[in-house]
Order: C-alpha cells, then sequence, then structure tokens
C-alpha cells in the first residue's frame, strides 16, 4: 500500500474536506491505485534537470506592469451578490472570537 | 452551417441574425433532451447581440467576422449574468459578474452565445460522466460517453444545435471529446488565448479553445480569440498571424513525424484508421519519419501530479464565504468550511483535491511534485527536439473511441491513463488538435491529432485542411 487511511484523514484534514467513513476506505484504495503511476516517475533520474513550473518559449516581450490608469473596479455590490450571507457591506461568516 | 453560409444569408439579406438565434435556440431547446448538452440557454443575451448585429448591417457597417454565428460556451468559462455552475453542485446559482476576455473578444466579432454546455466537474474527467447535473450522451451514438472533458461542447457541434463551440483543455479535454463526437477541437498554444475568466483547474496547463465543423471555422474563431491581453499575464504577446490565409491546400514537402510510442497499446480499430490517415498524409506529399517521444509513459503520471497539485489550491477558495453555496448544518467557521466542500464537491473532485493535497504535504514535496516538474522539463524537451527534425507531428488522440456510459466509472487509474496521448501536449505548451479521420467499423468517429511547436498554430491549420480536403 501506498498510502494509508490514517494518512487520507490527515490529508482530509489539510484540504477541509468532511469525508465519511465509506469516503475514506473508498478514496485510500483510488489514490493507492493513482499513487502507483505517479511512483513511476521514480525511474528517472532527474538530478540535473531544472524543474519547469510554466510553460516556456522565445518571446521578444514579457509580462510588463500594465499602464497606470484608473479603472473602475468590479464594485462592493457586484462582488457580494453570490455571498451565501452578507451584510453591511462585507462576506459575513460564522463569529471565530468570543466576546 | 458555417460562418461562412450564415455570412452570404446575413449580406443576401435572406434571414436575419435575429431569425438565426431565435431558430438556433428553439431548435437547441427541443434537440437537449436527447444529448443533455446545454446547461443553461441564453435567449437575452442571444437575441441582444444579433440585433446588435442587424443593426450593424442595417447601418453599412462590417458586423465582425463571426456575425451572427451561434455559440455555446462551456460552463467553466464565465459569462456575466448567465449562470456558470462548471457543472458542481458548488456553483449551481452563481451568475459571474464578469465576462471572460474570449467570450468579450466572440460578442466584438459580430458572435451569437446562446448557451452553456454541460461538462465534467470543473473541467476534470474523460467521460463528461462527472457532471453533477448529469452526463452528456454522444450524438453519435447515444449509449456512449461524447468524451470529456468538454463533452458537451463537442457534442453541440457534432449535433448541429450550434456552429461553433468553446472548451477547455488541460489535459486533453478538448481534443479527445473532438475525436469522439466527430468534430475539430483545437488546443493552441499555452497563452494564446487569455485565460481570463475561465474557472482556473491547473493553471500552467489550461487553455481556451475552439470546436467546430470544418477547420476553416476553428481558424477564425481562434483568430478572433488569440492574441495578449492585460488581464492574464500569462497571455503571449507573440503576433497573431493570419490563420485562414494559411489554408492553400500544399502541404507538399512538409516533414511529419510520427511517434513510435503513440502506437503501443493502441486499440487496432483506432490505429487502422490512424494508419490510412497518415498515408493520405504521404498522398498530400508529406515526408513522413518516425520519430521518438521517449518520456510519453511518463507522462500520464507527471500530468496527474502537476494538475492534482494546482487543482487542490486552486479549488481552496469554495468555502463557504464567496461562492453562492454554503452547508446548511454547519455552526463553526471550520465546520463550514468542511461541510460545504464536502456537500458540494463530486468524487472526482475531491479525490484530485486530496491528491493534490497530497503530493504537496510535508514530507512528499520533492518526490512528488518538484520530481514531477523536472519530468515535464524532459517531456517538454522531447518535442523540441523532435521539433528540430519535422514540422508536425501526427498521431491518435485517445486509444480507443468513444466508450459506453458507466463503461469505466468505476476505475480512476484506468480513465486517467486514457489520457496518454493528449497530455504530453499540455505538458510542453505546444498547440495541438483533432481533425476527424474516420470511423471504425462500429462506425465510431476517430479523431487524428497534430501537434506543431509553440506559436506555430499556421502549419497545424494548413496540415488539418489539407486532410480534410483530401
Amino acid at each position: 500500500m501506498k498510502i494509508t487511511e490514517q494518512e487520507v484523514r490527515r490529508v482530509a484534514e489539510l484540504a477541509n474536506l468532511a469525508l465519511t467513513e465509506e469516503e475514506i476506505v473508498r478514496m485510500t484504495q483510488d489514490m493507492d491505485g493513482i499513487l502507483e503511476h505517479m511512483e513511476k516517475l521514480k525511474e528517472l533520474d532527474t538530478s540535473n534537470v531544472e524543474p519547469m513550473s510554466q510553460v516556456l518559449y522565445d518571446s521578444e516581450e514579457t509580462a510588463t506592469l500594465r499602464a497606470d490608469v484608473e479603472r473602475k473596479p468590479l464594485g462592493n455590490a457586484d462582488a457580494l451578490a453570490n455571498a451565501p450571507v452578507s451584510g453591511q457591506g462585507y462576506f459575513k461568516v460564522p463569529r471565530v472570537i468570543e466576546k | 452551417m458555417t460562418i461562412d453560409s450564415i455570412r452570404a444569408d446575413l449580406l443576401g439579406k435572406k434571414r436575419s441574425a435575429e431569425e438565426i438565434a431565435r431558430e438556433a435556440l428553439k431548435f437547441a431547446e427541443a434537440e437537449n433532451p436527447k444529448t443533455n448538452a446545454y446547461l443553461t440557454f441564453a435567449p437575452e443575451r442571444a437575441l441582444a447581440a444579433a440585433k446588435a448585429v442587424d443593426q450593424k448591417i442595417a447601418a453599412g457597417e462590417d458586423p465582425g467576422p463571426l456575425a451572427g454565428v451561434p455559440i455555446a460556451v462551456k460552463d467553466v468559462i464565465l459569462t456575466r449574468g448567465v449562470r456558470t455552475t462548471c457543472a458542481s453542485r458548488m456553483l449551481e446559482t452563481y451568475i459571474p459578474p464578469y465576462d471572460a476576455t474570449a467570450v468579450i473578444r466572440i460578442e466584438q466579432a459580430g458572435g451569437v452565445i446562446i448557451g452553456k454546455t454541460n461538462c465534467d466537474e470543473f473541467a476534470m474527467g474523460s467521460s463528461n460522466e462527472n457532471s453533477a447535473f448529469g452526463p452528456v450522451r454522444n450524438p453519435v451514438a447515444l449509449d456512449r460517453v461524447p468524451g470529456g472533458s468538454s463533452g458537451g461542447s463537442a457534442a453541440v457541434v457534432a449535433q448541429g444545435t450550434a456552429v461553433l463551440s468553446l472548451g477547455s483543455d488541460t489535459g486533453g479535454s478538448i481534443r479527445q471529446p473532438a475525436s469522439f463526437c466527430g468534430v475539430t477541437g483545437v488546443t493552441p498554444t499555452y497563452g494564446r488565448v487569455s485565460r481570463y475568466g475561465l474557472t482556473a483547474f491547473a493553471s500552467s496547463l489550461d487553455h481556451i479553445g475552439p470546436f467546430s465543423r470544418t477547420v476553416r471555422d476553428s481558424a477564425r474563431l481562434l483568430q478572433v480569440m488569440a492574441g495578449r491581453d492585460e488581464m492574464d499575464s500569462t497571455s503571449a504577446f507573440a503576433p497573431v498571424p493570419d490563420y485562414v490565409a494559411a489554408l492553400d491546400g500544399n502541404i507538399r514537402g512538409m516533414k511529419i513525424g510520427i511517434p513510435k510510442e503513440y502506437f503501443d497499446g493502441l486499440a487496432s480499430d483506432t490505429g487502422n484508421v490512424i494508419h490510412a490517415a497518415i498515408e493520405e498524409l504521404q498522398k498530400l506529399g508529406c515526408e513522413i519519419r518516425e520519430i521518438h517521444l521517449p518520456h510519453t509513459a511518463y507522462a500520464v503520471g507527471c500530468y496527474y501530479i502537476i494538475c492534482t497539485a494546482e487543482a487542490s489550491s486552486n479549488l481552496a477558495r469554495y468555502d463557504g464565504v464567496r461562492y453562492t453555496r454554503r452547508s446548511e448544518s454547519a455552526g463553526t467557521l471550520q465546520e463550514m468550511y468542511r461541510q460545504t466542500r464536502d456537500e458540494g464537491f463530486g468524487a472526482e473532485c475531491k479525490r484530485r483535491i486530496m491528491l493534490g493535497t497530497y503530493v504537496l504535504s510535508s514530507g512528499y514535496y520533492d518526490a512528488y511534485y518538484l520530481k514531477a516538474q523536472k519530468v515535464r522539463a524532459l517531456v517538454a524537451q522531447d518535442y523540441a527536439q523532435a521539433f528540430e527534425q519535422v514540422d508536425a507531428i501526427v498521431g491518435p488522440v485517445s486509444p480507443f473511441p468513444a466508450f459506453k456510459l458507466g463503461e469505466k466509472v468505476d476505475d480512476p487509474a484506468s480513465m486517467y491513463l486514457s489520457d496518454i496521448y493528449t497530455v504530453t501536449g499540455d505538458l510542453a505548451g505546444v498547440p495541438c488538435m483533432s481533425v476527424p479521420a474516420g470511423k471504425t467499423p462500429d462506425g465510431l468517429p476517430v479523431g487524428l491529432q497534430i501537434i506543431t511547436s509553440h506559436f506555430n498554430e499556421t502549419a497545424m491549420f494548413r496540415i488539418a485542411d489539407a486532410f480534410e480536403r483530401a
């Protein structure tokens, strides 16, 4: 086994997912099968290879700062329009700090 | 209908853009129960765009290169005021406050967006069975999948309920459904089309691209969308050539590479169609050479490490605060995050968030994520070396044609392996497309994949167009 149920529980906590017991069992099996394919990469010697984090190509120009021109922002009402709960121009969440 | 036939109707005053839009909406709504390819129709937006085209024509102005053309947009691409669900329960009622750059450019060119298409949830899948709103059926064979993740966008073009559509491709999500449904689908160079307004799945791999019936129409749609956008810092400055002008049918003397690695494990019915297509290219005067892409076997593992890692970060934003859904049973902040995510995400999304969190977690980062970034460099190097010898690479899109609904749904690892011929192009960021090449004895479409070097969409379109005409 590449991964245990205990590890899956820890990862679910990191990922902020509340998985049921049933989901944990299934997830462990699925992740195990997929991690096996991922392990195949260990066959390759990459000691002299630079990591590629973004697609690279020859370019005459590169990302530059845009002109510092004022532009209309999205606006408070539009930004809050999809909030499940909002009020007073803010996103509302359950109480975090006790009085 | 094609872009040209619609233009002829409009300028010849046979039909108005408004009439075309009304007919297109009526037909698409009537046909939709067969395939479930559309999730939302946008009649108000479509009619407003169509009327604008009619007004321009009446005023004697140029109505734009996509004038009056009914276009469908994958539901991971934002449309202001028109529901955009990402085929997820998480965003079931989400109404975007802004438009994607691609959408703005289409409407500026006279295009008429008629609706939003079904897909795998957050574009994660190869069969369109991961949609929270039910799978899409392949219009060619209704008991089969249309491919994924842009299954709805491929299906509407195959079904004729849109002339063009937009998809997104992260590991094959445009080319594979194009192949399965028998239409043309294009993944441009990474950065060629702005990602602004494309819901992020794996940002270093995500592309927006066109679907169409003809190569020419895909070239035209890409022409409209391509080019630098200051809202996406990864969009390219490279000038956009005239793609349609390059479609002269002449591919004599072009050097085409056939990667040996793309024929291992290929189903024979698919292989026969691909071999016949290669012979056809030879008849058209191309020089065929065997080449090697030696790291192909590592690409699926590499891809799934990088895409799940990026997905786990990108999907962290769906936490019950900003995006419509919040669990009703949550008391504390922590419960709100966890229960909202548990209720809102489907099984495949959870699987990828979990894998991504795992490969990025302390103690595993070097072994998985950093390793995958290095292997990605090797995959890109394979292409760079190949393009020193050849002008283009051709091969299959998928190891097999459209499979039956439910056939692979319980085996995620085998579903992932079916992406073997498509993920390499995304990892390297090179342009690639699927063009219909023929059918299996069972009548299932098979697409030919054509891959060229960065920003050489012109050569890719020229080969595809010459092949299509032959």
